[in-house]
């Protein structure tokens, strides 16, 4: 005997979260099943394997089906095909969107081409992560920035709007098109050592700051994109090094400010000229777009590991680079202080978070 | 007959309303539906126009990508009513196109309106080569031509194709205006209320029931004919499901026009179902139980004097909420003109000649007329007679499609009755005559009937039939349980239907099935049961079982006891029926799902052959499953069988028989004797010591399962009990037949002969492969109850939760030749089995539950597969059940009263109101569909309020409010202000902020929604569905395939509910779902039949809520009926 058709469909659609995210992960129907089998389900129920496999076969179809609707998450809550209590509606979505993040690590900064998606078997031997699954996540990045990347106003509204994601998820996937539009290279093995939530935090710092949405929100551009002026206007800041009064006078502002207050005090005072440049520095390059891409690599190799190497903690470096933007500010001859203020801010966030093990 | 002239004039009309179409297209699109033409066949004199239907075509969204280069779609619209068709514009490039249509107006009689459904395409327009269908939506009209009802439906309704299923939505408008002229012969029978429920449905109550009524209606099966070798699969399903969907109108008008006849004004417990006969034709037929239903909010017309003249201008009285007021137009003045219809040569009407005769009095004896003169007073009863005897006249058969019933009403059951009969199919040569499907159904409930007679019963409830066709071979199924009714309550109810005086006998009347209802017949029941002489028996909840025939001349073997109860009457020992368990009834403990289960191999062959072939299994399947019921009812200590339906499928080279019933232990019947195993006479040591050992095994489980289903029947006197091993006869109720066994052929003996019923014989390996599978029988786990009943008695806690499902499983058996019997058998079983099985772990997050009217259906759709399909409920329960009552008749009677308390409040406050509401609806009519809007976007709205709320959908939702509020706007005008209208917009406002696009609805088999109540019915929901495919692989195989067409079958349905206002279906069953598939072709095609009650239900909890809604729609109904005559 064998069964040649099986189903079993109900009013209310029936999720099993467990089995969603094995589907989710990429799991065949049948790894599954042996999955749930090895999770000890059987003992727990007293089902049979047959059981559990037509279980696990409806609802892979279910998800199937969802998935072409998952795809358009605003289309999934007016769709009639599936009736689903609005909570499990996003569940699902929520779920579908996740990403990992070993995966995210390895795609993010990437352009999301073709070429990228070839390469995910690579990522997926890398990661652990099923080519499947990864295929699902690096197609939700790209989907998302396709819808909003032309799309006028604020990026983590437009994804939320668009994909009715939480607050949370929308913000990451912000990111993520951010960065897979302006190509930040994350990936060097200096880089390493950095999370996708030091980089998300970085994102959203440049996103508030340095786009050009950030100075107006009406401005009939989006938030994907630096705001090019600034970034031209930067390079106005380097009077700060190339002007010897001033640099002079900009050290020993900070280092009257910190004086007893930090434990690396001798270190910093015979270092502030290079770091000082080094800052000063990224910014000027920042026009590049070549140099937009290395500048989390920039702010790691000109100025994180060098006060590592001193054994900076993480509160001098705040309290450095606090001290080193409020200085400027009582320098006469310094006449781009607004300038100054949103690079210096956004920098001043991005190292802080960027500083750790 | 004056036909080509009378329709010509219609088409005339169509042609002035029809916008041109392009000519390739409406070859398309028409062609087909050109061949169906002969089945809308009319006669008689026609109303020119008592109707006019218009629609609105709103938007559409998620619609498919029809052109490639661009992404997207020109799409327009097209909405056909009978011979009219409108168009939309092409709204170019949009997957969400915004037509915002004119409203299309078609006049149309009500006939047209009854029959035809509105036919909405969704076509691609395309500038070079013919456009491209997106898909249909078909719209049944019927719901909105009842007064009551919605008289507009709006909402949004998936696009289906055939070949591709559901493609987008669509959103539509459809309104009814109708003019009623009653005095008109009237073809139509607008305004007869349907309903798939096999009770009296809640807020009504029955006036009368006046008895079984049945039609069928046969025509060419389009997929059979020739033009379906060139045209394509699409066109060929579409022409199929138009023309069923005409065919079902059609019938349900015809059934339709019996009611009024009768005087009735709804049809309860109707069914409707199709048979495919392939080469030979497709019929469609249909019983049901014709009643006179009042609101119940009418209670308040017994405050009022007595409509004074007894013509038919009831429809005037203000006050009256009589839905239908056609009811009363339909007097002895109207001609029976049955002759003249096309398909149904009146079987009831030309066979009173042959009815009217002695056998007639099968029907209560007491006496029609002469028995209820006395109480009705004289100057009536000569008025009234010749209709109270034509009432009776149409109980040629006495039967009740229902299975439950007003307490009272069921005085006797005794036993279920069923016959089978077996014929072979021949083509129908002429549709317009279908006298031979008549004769065949005519002749099994003949048999029916004379079953009943020789239980000593004058009717037959819980009536229903089925076939099972395999080739040219149909077998027809009747069964139904044989009982004594209420000869007083009949008697009155038909006379009282008949009177138009009914108002001044409130009193009298016997209502049921609404929880506002059971508090009159409460002390109703006791109240004739007192009258009957009947002494208290029917409120211990025991006078259903006592014993309908004569002690002495019993029709079967039979072991009588004192009844359990009352001592008083003589009890069966055990109890099988069709119906629900009556709500009155003592029952001890709780109780299960038990099946039986068969299968019996045949040869191939072919006609006469073969039908006889069947015809000799028949008896010795019936006694088969006979026996297995019996002994698994013992197996679980249980003396009672409710809901029993026995299924037999034929196949090729198989016959399968599958029984489902629930099991009960009825309080009033005896204990059931146990088991006993006994083995070959000449044995050993050995031999004995294994029967000693399957005895013990069987014992063991029958004390397990006492204690599972708690089974404690309270302490008898010894001398009642008798022995542990009784030396009772198994009993049987089940009388069979099958036309090749006239009835003087001796009843085959299903009492097993000589045998000890309860000694299983281990005499060969046959039966100790029974009594293996006797005991492998898994039982339930732990936390789930089952039964094929609406609820498991024993358990009152219901939650609101529920889900309902259908499970579909297709087997292949190998080698099925080589299979023995018994291994067939065990195969079977374990198939329902294991579905039982996945089922229970499937619905595992929602124990505490019951799985409740779980339906099995099997079929044999090819040679070596068995398709079996289940459709069913799980309802969730408190755990913490208030403590165990050990008698059901306390429970009962608690559970009762409980309820009379808060009813009754709820009734006086609802009087009150409607005083009130009286004077104010005479003073400012309100619009119907002003009101029936506003009353159901409040009766939905709590359920949504809670159901969905969701902060990240704000921006949807508000995008829906302003398409509901448009909605509204257009639909609603109050003509005056009156105090109940304000306070109507006041509740409305803050409700609509709730709204989503997607209302929630929920369907379930059972007549009602666990903790929540009903408070309006929208109509009858009866759709059929062909879905095709010819990319099987791609769509993930024949499971991929269904389970999608599933789906979008209960999507489809959910659309249409929500779309009349309604927020659940109740009474729901799939009737029919036939697949077959062909793998090498990388084909399937599927058929689903599905049917239902729409309803408006609140939650209990907003029952405060509720109770201010309901008086507000009573009064809005009543104002809509006076508005629309005025």
């Amino acid at each position: 005997m064998a069964v040649e058709l099986d189903v079993f469909v109900g009013n209310t659609t029936l999720i099993d979260e467990d089995v969603y995210q094995l589907w989710l992960d990429g799991y065949s129907a049948g790894d599954a099943v042996a999955i749930r089998i090895k999770r000890g389900i059987l003992e727990q129920t007293g089902a049979s394997p047959d059981v559990l496999e037509s279980d696990t076969m409806d609802h892979y179809r279910t998800f199937q089906m969802l998935e072409r609707l998952l795809h358009s998450p605003p289309k999934l809550i007016n769709q009639l095909l599936f009736q689903t209590p609005p909570s499990m509606q996003s569940m699902l979505i929520e779920k579908y969107y996740t990403f990992d993040e070993p995966f995210v690590r390895e795609v993010l900064g990437k352009k999301l081409s073709k070429g990228t998606k070839k390469d995910l078997d690579d990522v997926s031997a890398k990661t652990g992560i099923t080519l499947k699954s990864c295929r699902r996540q690096f197609d939700n990045f790209k989907r998302v920035f396709k819808v909003v990347e032309e799309m006028k106003g604020p990026l983590v509204e437009n994804i939320q709007q668009n994909f009715l994601l939480s607050d949370q998820l929308a913000g990451d996937y912000a990111a993520v098109v951010f960065f897979a539009n302006n190509r930040f290279e994350t990936g060097k093995r200096k880089l390493q050592y950095l999370t996708f939530e030091d980089f998300a935090l970085c994102a959203e710092q440049l996103i508030q700051n340095w786009t050009l949405g950030a100075v107006d929100s009406n401005v009939d551009d989006m938030d994907v994109d630096l705001d090019r002026e600034f970034l031209q206007d930067l390079k106005d800041l380097k009077v700060l090094i190339t002007d010897k009064d001033l640099l002079d006078q900009h050290k020993s502002l900070v280092c009257t400010a910190l004086r007893g207050k930090v434990s690396i005090f001798n270190e910093m005072e015979t270092n502030f000229k290079n770091l000082s440049r080094a800052l000063i520095n990224i910014a000027a390059k920042l026009i590049h777009t070549k140099d937009v891409r290395d500048l989390f690599i920039d702010l790691v190799e000109k100025y994180i590991e060098p006060c590592k190497s001193d054994h900076w903690t993480s509160s001098d470096v705040g309290a450095f680079l606090t001290q080193y933007t409020n200085a400027a500010r009582a320098l006469d001859a310094f006449k781009h202080q607004a300038l100054w203020e949103r690079y210096m801010c956004t920098v001043k966030s991005c190292i802080l978070k960027m500083y750790h093990d | 007959m004056g036909e080509d002239a009378d329709r010509g004039g219609v088409s005339s009309v169509g042609v002035a309303a029809c916008i041109q179409r392009p000519g390739s297209y409406s070859f398309l699109f028409c062609g087909p539906w050109r061949l169906v033409q002969p089945c809308r066949q009319s006669t008689g004199p026609r109303a020119t126009m008592p109707g006019k239907l218009k629609a609105r075509i709103v938007a559409g969204r998620h619609l498919p990508v029809m052109d490639r280069a661009s992404d997207l779609t020109d799409a327009f619209v097209e909405v056909k009513f009978g011979n009219t068709t409108f168009k939309t514009d092409v709204y170019h490039k949009s997957l969400n196109p915004q037509w915002n249509s004119e409203w299309f107006k078609f006049e149309v009689d009500d006939e047209d309106l009854q029959d035809e459904p509105l036919q909405i395409t969704v076509l691609d327009h395309d500038t070079y080569s013919a456009n491209d269908a997106i898909g249909k939506v078909y719209i049944d009209i019927d719901p909105l031509l009842s007064n009551e009802a919605a008289a507009s439906l709006s909402g949004w309704f998936p696009i289906y194709d055939t070949i591709h299923g559901i493609r987008g939505e669509i959103n539509v408008m459809v309104k009814v205006d109708l003019f009623n002229d009653l005095n008109r012969f009237r073809q139509s029978s607008c305004g007869v209320k349907f309903f798939c429920t096999t009770s009296i449905p809640k807020c009504y109550k029955a006036v009368t029931i006046h008895g079984f009524v049945e039609e069928l209606v046969v025509n060419e099966d389009p997929e059979y004919q020739w033009i379906d070798r060139i045209r394509t699969p699409r066109a060929s399903n579409e022409a199929r499901q138009r023309l069923i969907s005409l065919m079902s109108g059609e019938l349900q008008r015809k059934i339709g026009l019996k009611v009024l006849e009768m005087g009735g004004n709804a049809v309860v417990g109707y069914l409707q179902c199709f048979d495919l006969e392939g080469e030979s034709g497709l019929v469609v037929r249909a019983i049901g139980t014709a009643c006179t239903l009042d609101k119940l909010s009418n209670a308040a017309t017994s405050f009022l004097p007595p409509c004074s003249s007894p013509s038919k201008d009831l429809k005037e009285v203000p006050f009256s909420e009589d839905p239908n007021p056609v009811t009363h137009s339909s007097g002895p003045s109207t001609p029976l003109k049955n002759q003249t219809y096309s398909f149904s040569p009146s079987k009831s009407y030309s066979r009173q000649s042959s009815s009217s005769d002695t056998d007639l009095s099968l029907t209560p004896k007491t006496g029609m007329g002469s028995g209820s003169g006395g109480k009705d007073g004289g100057p009536l009863k000569a008025l009234y007679r010749q209709q109270t005897q034509s009432a009776f006249e149409h109980r040629e058969f006495p039967f009740f499609t229902l299975t439950t019933f007003p307490p009272g009403f069921l005085v006797h059951v005794g036993g279920v009755v069923s016959a089978r009969s077996v014929k072979l199919l021949d083509r129908i040569h002429n549709p317009d005559e279908p006298e031979t499907r008549d004769a065949w159904w005519a002749e099994i409930r003949q048999e029916i009937k004379s079953h009943g007679k020789a239980l000593g019963c004058h009717a037959v409830v819980g009536y229903s039939e089925s076939t099972s066709i395999c080739e040219e071979v149909c077998i027809l199924s009747a069964s139904g349980t044989a009982a004594v009714l209420n000869p007083k309550m009949l008697q009155d109810c038909s006379m009282e239907g008949c009177s138009e005086h009914r108002l001044s006998r409130q009193p009298s009347f016997f209502s049921t099935g609404s929880e506002k209802g059971e508090f009159d017949f409460f002390l109703q029941c006791q109240d004739s049961a007192s009258l009957l002489g009947l002494d208290d028996a029917s409120s211990l909840g025991c006078s259903f079982c006592h014993i309908p025939y004569d002690e002495l001349n019993m029709p079967f073997p039979a072991h009588l006891t004192y009844c359990y109860v009352c001592r008083k009457q003589k009890v069966p020992d055990v109890l099988f029926t069709t119906i629900e368990p009556p709500l009155e009834a003592a029952i001890t403990g709780k109780g299960c799902l038990i099946q039986a289960r068969l299968c019996r191999q045949k040869k191939k062959t072919q006609g006469e052959a073969n039908a006889t072939a069947i015809s000799n299994l028949l008896p010795f399947m019936e006694y088969e499953l006979h026996t297995q019921l019996m002994n698994k009812l013992k197996l679980r200590g249980m003396n009672a069988l409710f809901g029993l339906r026995i299924q037999i499928a034929v196949g090729e080279n198989m016959l399968m028989g599958l029984a489902s019933a629930t099991g009960l232990y009825v309080t009033a019947l005896p204990a059931p004797g146990g088991i006993q195993v006994a083995g070959k006479t000449p044995s050993d040591s050995s031999y004995d010591q294994h029967i000693a050992n399957i005895q013990k095994k069987i014992n063991d489980l029958i004390v397990k399962n006492r204690e599972i289903y708690e089974i404690n029947p309270p302490e008898i006197l010894d001398e009642l009990l008798g022995s542990p091993i009784p030396e009772t006869r198994q009993r049987s109720r089940l009388f069979r037949s099958h036309s090749e066994s006239s009835d003087d052929v001796p009843e085959l003996d299903l009492s097993h002969g000589k045998k000890d019923a309860f000694v299983l014989e281990i005499d060969d390996t046959d039966a100790v492969e029974d009594i293996q599978s006797l005991l492998t029988d898994a039982s339930t786990p732990s936390g789930f109850y089952s039964c094929n009943t609406e609820v498991m008695p024993g358990i009152n806690n219901w939650t609101s939760d529920l889900q309902m499902f259908t499970s579909v499983r297709v087997f292949r058996l190998n080698n099925v030749t080589s299979l023995t019997s018994q291994g067939l058998n065990k195969t079977f079983s374990d198939v329902c089995e294991n579905l039982l099985k996945t089922l229970y772990f499937k619905l595992r997050s929602m124990v505490p539950c019951c799985l409740c009217h779980v339906n099995f259906n099997v079929a044999l759709p090819e040679d070596e597969l068995i398709q079996v399909a289940v459709t069913a409920v799980a309802l969730t329960f408190d755990k913490d059940q208030t403590p165990y009552i050990k008698v059901g008749t306390d429970k009962t009677l608690s559970r009762a009263s409980a309820e009379n308390e808060e009813q009754l409040q709820f009734t006086l406050e609802l009087c009150m109101e409607s005083q009130a509401t009286q004077s104010t609806a005479l003073f400012s009519p309100a619009k119907a569909a002003d009101i029936s809007e506003s009353g159901h976007l409040q009766a939905v709205s709590p359920a949504i309020q809670t159901d969905r709320c969701s902060s990240w959908i704000e921006f949807i939702k508000q995008k829906a409010q302003t398409i509901r509020r448009g909605s509204i706007k257009t639909i609603a005008s109050l003509d005056k202000a009156s105090p109940l209208a304000e306070a109507h917009a006041r509740h409305r406002s803050p409700i609509s902020c709730a709204t989503s696009t997607v209302t929630v609805v929920e369907m379930t088999p059972l007549s009602f929604i666990p903790g929540a109540k009903i408070i309006k019915y929208l109509g009858i929901i009866n759709m059929f569905f062909i879905r095709e495919t010819t990319s099987l692989r791609e769509e993930g195989g024949v499971s991929g395939f269904l389970h999608a067409f599933i789906a979008e079958v209960f999507a489809m349905v959910r659309a249409h509910v929500a779309a009349l206002g309604g927020n659940a279906v109740v009474s729901y069953i799939m009737k029919q779902c036939v697949f077959m598939e062909n793998p090498n072709k990388n084909q399937a095609q599927c058929l689903i039949n599905v049917s239902g009650d729409a309803v408006n239900f609140v939650k209990e909890s907003d029952v405060e809520y509720a109770s201010t809604q309901a008086q507000g729609s009573g009064l809005q109904a009543g104002n809509g009926s006076g508005d629309i005559v005025a």
